[in-house]
């Protein structure tokens, strides 16, 4: 897709979030995708996810196929990319059991530029990993590629 | 009575990549007005059709929710920083 957005990680990083989606299987796993964003110079140049910040769901009622962040949670999150010279450039979330695609409440709950990695875990085990952003007009996410850097990041 | 408001990262795109705007307000409701006025295509991301904050948009004068406030009829003093706070969440169907 033209001018279609991409997000890189390492394949570590990348195993992480696979892994916690496992690890919380069945409910949902969450955390805050920390990292850095250097499109204010070019639209089509990359963000890159340096490093992660795994949260609890908070959605006790519902967790199998609910997550929440609370908005201390996001300010832990911003604080803990601070620290690394980071920012919060996105969140990942695991779909147990259902395809790695957002659901409308994803959509309806999202917000635009944050990059937003959802995890397909079916079984207990991690599948397809996707990576999407909300359009400006809030009536859809975009696709926006995962690329896997395989150099080792410092 | 100038207030500042701190603009979250995911939302700066629609303020001139700005971090924070300063206004008169009165209280938390005029700022948010002022703010959506200055820049008309944050309102979507910070209100319902219906002119209502969305669930997922936190806002704090200083330290405080306005939840536990008066909320948008928070009064509003000079000096004051009002910042809005996201929450994050989803999920992936209706069980």
């Amino acid at each position: 897709m033209a001018g279609e957005k991409t997000l890189w990680i390492s394949g570590q990083l990348a195993e992480k979030i696979r892994a916690h989606g496992a690890e919380t299987y069945p409910h949902e796993s969450c955390g805050a995708l920390l990292g850095r964003d250097s499109e204010a110079t070019d639209d089509n140049s990359a963000r890159e996810v340096l490093a992660l910040f795994p949260l609890v769901n908070r959605r006790d009622d519902s967790p199998r196929n609910r997550f929440s962040v609370t908005a201390e949670d996001v300010l832990d999150a911003d604080r803990a990319a601070q620290k690394q010279g980071l920012e919060v450039i996105g969140w990942y979330h695991s779909h147990p059991d259902h395809p790695a695609r957002p659901s409308q409440y994803d959509q309806d709950h999202a917000w635009p530029w944050y990059s937003y990695v959802i995890v397909s875990v079916q079984n207990g085990s991690p599948q397809e990993m996707t990576s999407w952003r909300l359009n400006d007009d809030r009536h859809a996410f975009s696709p926006e590629g995962i690329k896997i850097r395989h150099t080792a990041t410092v | 009575m100038p207030v500042k408001v701190i603009i979250p990262t995911p939302l700066r795109v629609y303020a001139g990549k700005r971090a924070s705007a300063e206004f008169n307000a009165g209280t938390v409701g005029e700022a948010l007005k002022h703010l959506t006025t200055e820049y008309a295509d944050l309102r979507k991301h910070l209100f319902t059709e219906d002119g209502r904050l969305r669930s997922f948009v936190n806002v704090y004068v200083n330290d405080e929710d306005i939840r536990y406030l008066a909320k948008e009829n928070t009064a509003t003093k000079d000096g004051d920083t009002i910042s809005i706070i996201p929450s994050i969440a989803g999920g992936c169907c209706p069980l």
